[in-house]
């Protein structure tokens, strides 16, 4: 129970189209991740799968029975905003309830979920209070407990993370990844944020425009990207992309590099640079070099390093772990 | 206030400002109502001074009580009042729900053909409802003046509420919609409760013309079962004679009413609940 099938997903909004063709086959239990940048339909996406838009063309199919013109309540999925949507005049266990009640279950039952639920995410002291009474983490536990409580074929999130300051949203996104590990339920998850898609996803799907670029694990994505857009939406900080042709390499349009990938001498090396700016993160220490050949270039090392700006140095790429992009964006194999 | 983004000079002449404001709000209030209770002789005398043991009567109201039935006009002005205002806000906020949370073809049409109405007084139409109202047999009832007074408040309640729609939070309602609510449930028990503010602000304006309006009860419901406050009082004014002590005894009664209304609406404008739904 709990697979998802996308064939050719259209939407537009009057004449300006959102999706352009979406296909995708989800399994049983898996946790996927959409990602792309602002605007590229990924919400729309997940909205389309949720009923809460209809797709102009396209069907969607949950657990191999077709849902286009089935209502949300009734797909068997549930959802959680980013902006939680909680019902402000219900208690915690009311919000939590609500839909199982709607659904005709019977109280004990109800109960008893709520709480189940209540117990894996700790939300038992705060069962009575109303969700104006609760801190922001708080508030996305119990958006996350009314989607348990339903026992969805389904799991939505959009941006679930996104409300929440830096710390607290380590802490969610650890426990929405133990609850997907101890649920084992199907889980479709929408992000910008890529380190929430490295971290959590089974399988990232990344978008762009109205398209899927890639689908594939994140170290997939990661060693692997398809294309100019992944390899550059992927990983940070940003791949460095140099123009092949400064690089003597006349079959490829684009090389690409990752700052990690590059090794950086004072003595010697294959491209002789100034370094314009240090980030000192502790870990890492990030510089951005002006190189005679290759422009600006992103170098991460890591482990505190003393470098100063206007320093000259050498920096030595892995040829290894070079991605070559031939005219049309996409990997070029074999080299 | 903080003192530092206002010096004490800067917000007593505020206070001053506001203070002059409520002063000239106030005045003729408190002149109807402090007159009421002299005599005839009195009110014209002296009429800004207050009522002292000589001049104090109750002529004023003992005429009102005894003259026709004026428990039955406030009863008139009240039911109209209330009903108008629940149709106007049941009806408006429906349609604003409407406008504001479905595409269809000719929403932007609709909205302004909505508006039109906050421009064109509805008085322009009287002929035209007066024999609406006749050939309806509607004439001399509550209901033909409930009816009018809905058509007038609907198109100020849809254009400030739709506006109030559109600030709910769209997932809130999506929310709403995956947990098996119809459109009626949220729209009763989600989106109603989230406006209320806006709701109280659109029943204090509603409420203010239709409880002082002269105009309809006298061409639409003259008659004596169906007098309003407002035409109650005008049997004290004459052509040649004008029974001052009862006109303003009468007017100085119809202001509490619309007074508690107006309490009551004025908590629901403070309190709002959105606190909690979404960040």
């Amino acid at each position: 129970m709990g697979s998802l099938n996308l064939k050719s997903i259209r939407k537009a909004f009057g004449t300006h189209e959102v999706l352009k063709g979406i296909d995708l086959d989800v399994k049983d239990g898996e946790f996927v991740i959409f990602v792309g940048p602002s605007g590229c339909g990924k919400s729309t996406l997940l909205r389309v799968i949720a009923g809460l838009e209809d797709a102009t063309s396209g069907s969607v199919q949950i657990d191999g029975l077709e849902v286009i013109n089935t209502p949300p309540a009734k797909r068997g999925i549930a959802m959680v905003f980013q902006s939680y949507a909680l019902y402000p005049h219900l208690t915690v266990k009311d919000n939590m309830g609500l839909g199982l009640k709607q659904m005709g279950a019977p109280r004990v039952e109800v109960d008893a979920k709520v709480a189940k639920a209540s117990s894996m995410l700790s939300l038992e002291p705060y069962l009575a209070r109303r969700p104006a009474e609760l801190s922001g983490g708080q508030r996305q536990r119990v958006a996350i407990g009314r989607a348990i409580v339903r026992e969805p074929k389904l799991f939505l999130f959009d941006e679930p993370l996104s409300n929440l300051d830096a710390a607290l949203r380590v802490n969610t996104r650890i426990e929405i990844a133990r609850l997907h590990r101890s649920l084992k339920a199907t889980m479709i998850y929408v992000t910008h944020d890529q380190v929430e898609a490295m971290t959590l996803a089974d399988k990232i799907v990344v978008l762009n425009a109205g398209q899927i670029e890639q689908v594939g694990s994140p170290m997939e994505l990661y060693n692997k990207p398809a294309n100019v857009f992944v390899a550059g939406f992927i990983g940070s900080p940003q791949m460095n992309f140099i123009e092949a042709g400064t690089l003597g390499d006349t079959n490829a349009k684009t090389i690409g590099i990752r700052p990690e990938h590059i090794v950086l001498s004072r003595e010697s090396g294959d491209w002789k640079g100034k370094v314009i700016h240090v980030e000192h993160l502790g870990a890492d220490t990030i510089l951005y070099l002006e190189t005679e050949v290759t422009g600006l270039l992103t170098v991460r090392l890591f482990g505190e390093h003393r470098y100063d700006v206007d320093d000259v140095v050498y920096a030595t790429p892995d040829k290894m772990a070079m991605h070559r992009f031939g005219s049309d964006d996409r990997v070029l194999h074999g080299s | 206030m903080s003192k530092a983004r206002m010096s004490p000079l800067r917000s007593s002449f505020v206070h001053l400002a506001l203070a002059g404001y409520t002063a000239v709000a106030l005045f003729p209030v408190l002149l109807t109502i402090v007159n009421s209770f002299k005599d005839r002789n009195a009110i014209f005398r002296t009429p800004l001074a207050p009522p002292t043991a000589n001049t104090f009567s109750l002529v004023g109201y003992e005429t009102v009580l005894k003259q026709g039935d004026f428990v039955g006009y406030f009863q008139n002005s009240l039911i109209v009042t209330v009903i108008s205002i629940f149709f106007v806000l049941l009806f408006g906020a429906m349609a604003a729900f409407a406008l504001s949370e479905y595409r269809f073809r000719g929403n932007t049409m609709m909205g302004l053909y909505l508006a039109i109405g906050i421009m064109i007084p509805i008085r322009l139409g009287t002929v035209a409802i007066l024999q609406g109202m006749v050939a309806a047999g509607l004439v001399n009832t509550l209901t033909a003046l409930i009816l009018v007074y809905t058509a007038q408040g609907l198109p100020l309640a849809i254009f400030i509420l739709s506006e109030f729609m559109r600030t709910v939070s769209d997932d809130l309602k999506n929310a709403g919609r995956i947990d098996g609510l119809s459109e009626y449930a949220i729209f009763f028990r989600l989106v109603l409760p989230l406006i209320k503010p806006a709701m109280a602000t659109v029943a204090v304006f509603t409420m203010i013309p239709i409880w002082n309006d002269l105009w309809f009860p006298l061409i639409l419901a003259p008659g004596e079962a169906t007098k309003t406050v407002t035409l109650g009082s005008q049997v004290f004014i004459g052509q040649f004679v004008t029974n001052w002590n009862a006109v303003l005894a009468a007017l100085s009664l119809a202001i509490f009413p619309v007074l508690i209304l107006y309490v009551i609406f004025s908590r629901q404008l403070i309190r709002g609940i959105t606190a909690g739904a979404v960040k």
